[in-house]
């Protein structure tokens, strides 16, 4: 039998990335500490390799010490780094699972939702997975917690602005 | 009155709408002071929409650390809207490489603590992405608390929160090991689902913790095997597929408790079976779990029947249409093939179908996994398939593919003349992606297989007649005519198609490899040597036993001191020139030629050596000995370097004369800094080429050669003067001679 692993701190899922056919970011989440320029780095480069694919190549490469998996839908990429032992089939489930729940929230989601409410989208990743791990499998759940706090938000907001509007802060 | 500053969608309509990088610019930059004025004394209630604003820019790339202070400022707050983009903010711009990450540590003890569940969440996920080692220190207890939250969703985010702080501070591993027993009582998805992950972790960091958790496998076989057989919850499944997420985590956590350990992997037996034969394989999400319980079973002490099962799971993903599955198949089977090698040699045709593939990433490792394939049964069959590959795949895979069909031919040849054929097919089709010592290896097999001579030098003289480019091919296929072209040229050999070749085809070949711009120096050499060989073999005098086949040699073989007597007798007549010191140019060579007086001194006859004198004669490819129709000459000898001439006068060229200049150090020290200029009369034309190195080696090792071509249009009189410059044991050396005693044959 092999050894054991050794153990590394890196989250499974090391970073999520969206970007457009024009290598414009649209949501960027980072499992692990990395500065601004490194990250800026990973990004050019990453982008770069994946829109340089052509269509009819599996979704999975091998880039630095990492693995890629990544997928198209409609004019957004989805793109996951991961680790050696991790599964990429499952990844691609969790990309997946990922659109549908976007597709859910926005109704029939297109990358202009996500450009105009990318801090939903954010809330939306966070409830699906934490730390670079799935936290919750049920797509029911997720986006029953992201309305919770919507209404949430809405009632934070609310009274406020009402008074707001009729100039009484 | 302040100016309304632009609410986040309009402003992103407006930078979209910028049609220039400039004007992008300049918008933004409007914006941001704005942000800037308005985080500076603006309406605290408005912050939040600031500060999204300039989480946006942030992600076009622009400076937006003057925000950090603010996603403090709103987290702090006690509105939720304030707190879920502060923390977003948080996420964004704050790393643990800056100090004010520190800063939100008090907030995220107080919203852990009081916070209602969705800020908790809010919290709870800031610390499980950008907390740092210190923040985890200050704040596992906190998080240690939540996992005995009655609520599933803070538990489990509660749960991650704890992998997160153990992956930054293992030693806080212990606080979080005893909660676990109680969690896999879960039925929760998620929270089940973060401590699976969670003493995943643990296991993988400590070996006492994989050994205390190898208690629960039964359990986990248990979870497992309910959530695969009782009827699935729409709410948890793919495809027909339960909870997919769950049973692959559940699946990674069995293969580490597994691994090396027969009673689990006993334990775990049936259930791995009943996964691998039940799920569905339509869908991704189905063949996903397939795929994990596929790499648990290679993974843990299963049965063979077992480890078949999965190998034969393996090899129905490669046929599968979907290429991602056949790349983790490929992936999964190159792990396995030395394990598992009979396993995996059943699905050998379908490996090599999968060589046609056209994405790289595929074929590559199909290339990869067909090598590790090849044995002595399927050698032939094998070797066909690599090298119709060899002829159409991408550039980047070439040279593995030739090196692992030559390294299988080696390995594996069924016969010496298969043998030699596959090399030469690599050598043709791919002949610049070869290692180096093909070309040794090659005349090597060829010298020792003496029945197979007259063929491999048919094969090799059709193949370097057709193209002369490929280096290591024509090295092989001109050393292979000089030894053999008698072969060549007799009658007709079986085993090809009947080839009449006449003398002059193989002379001009030759000659026209000498003088092609794509031939290295090396070819050259094997191209004069060869011809040189010839000119002896063909043109009688076939008496003389120096004329005897090449003895198979080692490679890097030393001096034979035999060879060198014999030389030497040969040579005796050969007078040792005295050198002339003066340190003079070029030039003045020349002038010192055309002042003396013309008459040519007759060479002295010499016999060959008699017959029944077997020597032994290096396979140095520019060092010949034998005695042409024109003799060799040593000109030179001074503490153990020498210098000898060869010469050639190729027909069809009765004007020109090739002159091999060849110099051996027998001597202790290496000769370096070697440098032989030459000059002759007038009337004739003198072409130096590159010598073959300017170091020539200590005790006989491989000699410089270099070689001189000399038009001799008028058929003058031939007069040759050397001076060599180098440097030897310490000291700086210059050598100026007339040759003397060249042959009446070099100009005649």
């Amino acid at each position: 039998g092999r050894a054991q692993p050794r153990p590394r701190p890196a989250a499974a899922m090391q970073f999520m990335l969206l970007f457009s056919r024009q290598g414009k970011l649209r949501l960027q989440k980072w499992y692990v500490p990395l500065s601004d320029k490194e990250k800026k780095k990973i990004t050019r480069e990453l982008v770069q390799t994946v829109l340089a694919r052509k269509p009819k190549m599996c979704s999975f490469l091998e880039w630095r010490d990492l693995k890629i998996v990544y997928k198209r839908y409609a004019s957004l990429y989805f793109c996951c780094a991961i680790e050696d032992q991790d599964n990429e089939l499952i990844t691609l489930e969790i990309i997946h699972r990922y659109v549908e729940l976007l597709d859910k929230y926005f109704g029939s989601v297109c990358e202009l939702d996500i450009i105009f409410n990318f801090e939903k989208a954010y809330f939306i990743l966070d409830e699906f997975l934490l730390g670079g791990e799935v936290q919750e499998t049920s797509k029911k759940n997720v986006l029953k917690a992201i309305e919770q706090a919507d209404l949430l938000q809405e009632e934070a907001e609310t009274p406020r602005s009402v008074l707001e509007e009729i100039g009484l802060t | 009155m302040v100016v309304p500053s632009l609410k986040l969608q309009d402003l992103i309509e407006e930078i979209r709408g910028a049609k220039t990088q400039a004007q992008e610019r300049e918008v933004i930059q409007k914006e941001c002071a704005h942000i800037r004025a308005s985080f500076r004394d603006g309406d605290p209630l408005h912050r939040h929409r600031q500060l999204a604003k300039l989480l946006y820019v942030h992600m076009l790339g622009y400076p937006a650390h003057f925000g950090q202070m603010e996603c403090l400022k709103l987290i702090t707050s006690p509105r939720f809207t304030d707190k879920r983009v502060g923390y977003l903010g948080a996420m964004l711009l704050l790393d643990e490489r800056q100090d004010a990450h520190l800063l939100i540590t008090n907030s995220i003890k107080n919203d852990l603590s009081q916070g209602i569940q969705a800020v908790q969440g809010l919290a709870l996920c800031t610390l499980s992405t950008v907390g740092s080692a210190e923040m985890c220190r200050d704040l596992a207890t906190e998080v240690e608390k939540l996992l005995l939250q009655p609520g599933p969703y803070v538990r489990k985010k509660a749960v991650l929160t704890a992998v997160h702080i153990i992956r930054k501070v293992p030693e806080l591993s212990n606080i979080f090991l005893p909660p676990c027993a109680q969690l896999l009582h879960e039925r929760h998805h998620g929270v089940l689902l973060g401590t699976i992950t969670l003493i995943t972790e643990l296991c993988e960091r400590s070996p006492a913790a994989l050994k205390h958790f190898r208690k629960v496998v039964p359990q986990l076989v248990q979870i497992l095997w309910t959530l695969v057989t009782t009827g699935y919850s729409t709410e948890h499944s793919i495809s027909g597929v339960s909870d997919p997420f769950l049973q692959v985590q559940i699946l990674r956590l069995l293969r580490i408790l597994g691994r090396n350990h027969e009673e689990s992997s006993e334990t775990m037996n049936d259930l791995l079976a009943q996964v691998a034969t039940n799920t569905d394989t339509s869908r991704n999400a189905g063949n996903a779990v397939l795929f994990e319980t596929v790499l648990t079973i290679m993974d843990i002490r299963s049965v063979a029947g077992l480890r078949v099962l999965a190998v034969n799971i393996l090899g129905r993903f490669l046929l599968n249409s979907d290429k991602n599955i056949r790349y983790v198949a490929l992936t999964s089977l190159l792990r396995v093939v030395q394990s598992d090698h009979s396993a995996v040699q059943r699905h050998r045709p379908t490996v090599v179908e999968c060589l046609r593939e056209p994405d790289a990433s595929l074929s590559r490792r199909a290339l990869e996994l067909s090598l590790a394939l090849v044995n002595s049964s399927n050698v032939r069959a094998m070797t066909q398939e690599l090298q119709s590959f060899l002829e159409s795949c991408p550039p980047d895979l070439r040279a593995d593919c030739a090196s692992g069909i030559l390294l299988a031919a080696e390995r594996f040849a069924p016969t010496k003349r298969w043998h030699i054929d596959t090399i030469l097919r690599v050598l043709t089709m791919a002949g610049t992606h070869v290692r180096d010592d093909a070309v040794a290896n090659l005349t090597q097999l060829i010298g020792g297989a003496q029945e197979l001579h007259a063929y491999s030098v048919r094969r090799l003289y059709s193949a370097l007649a057709e193209d002369i480019s490929q280096q290591p091919l024509v090295q092989v296929a001109a050393w292979c005519i000089g030894e053999y072209g008698d072969l060549l040229l007799e009658g007709s050999c079986e085993e090809t198609e009947p080839l009449q070749v006449e003398e002059e085809e193989v002379l001009a070949l030759l000659e026209k490899v000498l003088q092609s711009h794509m031939s290295l120096p090396a070819t050259r050499g094997y191209a004069l040597t060869a011809l040189m060989k010839l000119s002896t073999r063909l043109r009688g005098d076939n008496k003389a036993a120096i004329l005897e086949k090449m003895p198979l040699v080692e490679r890097g073989g030393t001096q034979d001191e035999e060879a060198k007597e014999s030389k030497e007798a040969q040579h005796s007549e050969a007078a040792l020139v005295p050198t002339e010191p003066q340190a003079s140019k070029l030039l003045d060579l020349l002038d010192l030629l055309d002042g003396t007086s013309g008459a040519a001194q007759p060479p002295p006859p010499l016999e060959p050596s008699s017959e029944g004198t077997s020597v032994h004669l290096l396979d140095l490819p520019c060092v010949s000995s034998a005695p042409a129709s024109i003799p060799n000459l040593k000109v030179f000898e001074r503490e153990g370097l020498q210098l000898n001439l060869s010469f050639v006068r190729p027909p069809g060229t009765p004007a020109l004369l090739l002159i091999m200049v060849t110099a051996i150090n027998t001597s202790e020290a290496d000769v370096t800094h070697f440098v032989c200029q030459a000059a002759v009369p007038k009337s004739f034309q003198l072409q130096l080429q590159a010598p073959s190195g300017d170091t020539v080696p200590a005790q006989g090792g491989l000699p410089v050669t270099q070689l001189l071509r000399i038009l001799n249009p008028k058929k003058a009189p031939l007069r040759l003067k050397l001076r060599l410059t180098y440097n030897h044991f310490g000291q700086s050396v210059q050598e100026i001679f007339e040759v003397n005693n060249l042959p009446v044959e070099t100009w005649q």
